[in-house]
């Protein structure tokens, strides 16, 4: 059986950055929506993907969707990982949100891109989330 | 299409009913955000000021009447020109606030000159300003497109140039000096100014979008066009206005890489693919870390495979994500 790579799960509101560096994976994956729909359920295991709004204080750097969707205990079992984005020019606390899920969850913060991502980010998530992908089947063997 | 201002109703602005969530958002950011060059101590680098040479103290100068100028651009001409565009009255507000602090901008530089400099050196520089050629050609570019009756959607792309492209050929130096423990208030107070240049462009850019998705296929596609375009002309007096400045200090090549990831960045925020490839686009990492200090680049990916460690989700209470 091949190895399967974790699910995605993302969060992008409308300005779209964290929406395009999924699309351009080209990986399965699944969008928490912006509004009150219903929240996706990947099953076991995931990866999460969180874009960061903090202000300058770091405050609401999670994205509230998020939260609702990590509140879920038997949803929030199935992270594995946390993926951050956000921009360096907010200096501190840039990907932030990738750091406080990873400290919350005690999941590894993976990576952390910028906006919607360089060709070389693509190239590192997909090949870090295979190499994942595999190490899980081993663990679960 | 200006015309149609004369016949509105004036409407006051009720912020409790928003057609775009986007605008509170962004309200709530710049307005926590808000600061005064007053809060930055400064005058903690006379004594690493005096440490520059008296050619890096004018280089340094002149970098800083440079972003003086696009700022009083961005403050006088830019935010206003797209307070009429603006689709809902939340943006104008919005505006209204990314001018002023614009305002607040310029005038921090003359803070900045005014604890360091002489008065000499800082008229020497003012004057170096409006006579340097292509920090002249890259001001006119820009205010091209801002004229009055111009396409709303060009005006955008040109305010999200400045923001987020332009500055940073400048931006660059104090994240340099900061990199070498140099001028170490003055570059907390730059990235003040680089986060605030960064809601602006990620904003515009994003009503940008909004306007571009409504668009017909040939007409996206020459306005993207344009945009490229101007990034290419850009570029090109961003290039000679480096090379003019950073020749002597042996710096050009590092700007330049600073550059393109710069532009690259700034088509992001238009929702456009960067330009520069990758290898051209990997900014030197001491100036990485002046900009975000404290946030090392996460890539766990890239340790060898057998070392990892995946953590067990532990239950988390709901009243830890107290927002």
């Amino acid at each position: 059986m091949a190895a399967p790579i974790p699910a995605l799960v993302y969060f992008s509101s409308k300005s779209g950055n964290t929406h395009r560096f999924v699309t351009r994976l080209g990986l399965p994956s699944f969008r928490i929506p912006m509004g009150k729909d219903p929240l996706p359920d990947p099953g076991y295991p995931f990866v999460l993907i969180c874009p960061t709004y903090a202000d300058g204080e770091g405050r609401g750097a999670v994205p509230k969707q998020v939260i609702r969707f990590l509140n879920d205990p038997d949803r929030r079992a199935g992270i594995v990982g946390v993926i951050g984005a956000g921009n360096r020019n907010f200096g501190a606390t840039y990907a932030l949100a990738g750091r406080i899920i990873a400290q919350k969850c005690n999941v590894p913060l993976l990576y952390s891109f910028e906006l919607s991502g360089t060709e070389t980010d693509i190239a590192r998530v997909r090949a870090g989330l295979a190499k994942l992908g595999r190490h899980q089947c081993s663990t679960a063997a | 299409m200006k015309d149609t201002l004369a016949t509105r109703i004036p409407r006051a602005i009720n912020w409790n009913r928003l057609d775009d969530e986007k605008d509170l958002e962004v309200w709530n950011r710049l307005t926590v955000n808000f600061w005064l060059p007053e809060k930055v101590p400064l005058s903690n680098d006379i004594q690493s000021w005096a440490t520059l040479t008296d050619h890096e103290k004018q280089l340094t100068i002149r970098v800083f009447t440079g972003l003086t100028l696009l700022d009083t651009i961005q403050n006088t001409v830019g935010a206003p020109a797209l307070m009429p565009d603006a689709v809902t009255p939340h943006e104008e507000a919005v505006l209204t606030n990314i001018a002023f602090m614009e305002a607040v901008h310029a005038r921090s530089y003359s803070s900045i000159f005014s604890t360091l400099c002489s008065t000499k050196e800082i008229d020497e520089a003012f004057r170096w300003s409006e006579e340097n050629p292509h920090l002249q050609a890259k001001a006119e570019a820009i205010l091209n497109t801002y004229a009055p009756g111009n396409d709303p959607l060009k005006r955008k792309i040109a305010s999200v140039f400045l923001e987020s492209f332009l500055f940073y050929s400048g931006f660059y130096l104090p994240m340099y000096w900061s990199s070498r423990a140099k001028l170490t208030n003055t570059a907390d107070l730059i990235r003040l100014i680089i986060r605030d240049e960064a809601v602006h462009g990620y904003y515009i850019g994003y009503k940008f979008q909004r306007g571009y998705e409504k668009l017909t296929e040939a007409e996206q596609q020459e306005l993207k066009d344009y945009a490229f375009s101007l990034m290419f002309e850009l570029y090109g007096i961003e290039n000679q206005y480096t090379e003019e400045l950073y020749d002597e200090i042996g710096l050009t090549e590092d700007v330049k890489v600073f550059l393109h990831y710069n532009a690259n960045k700034a088509l992001q925020n238009l929702g456009f693919e960067a330009l520069f490839p990758p290898e051209v686009s990997e900014v030197n990492p001491a100036i990485l870390a002046a900009l975000s200090p404290d946030s090392e680049n996460h890539d766990f990916f890239s340790g060898s495979g057998s070392s990892y460690v995946i953590g067990k989700a532990v239950a988390t209470e709901d009243e830890d994500w107290d927002f």
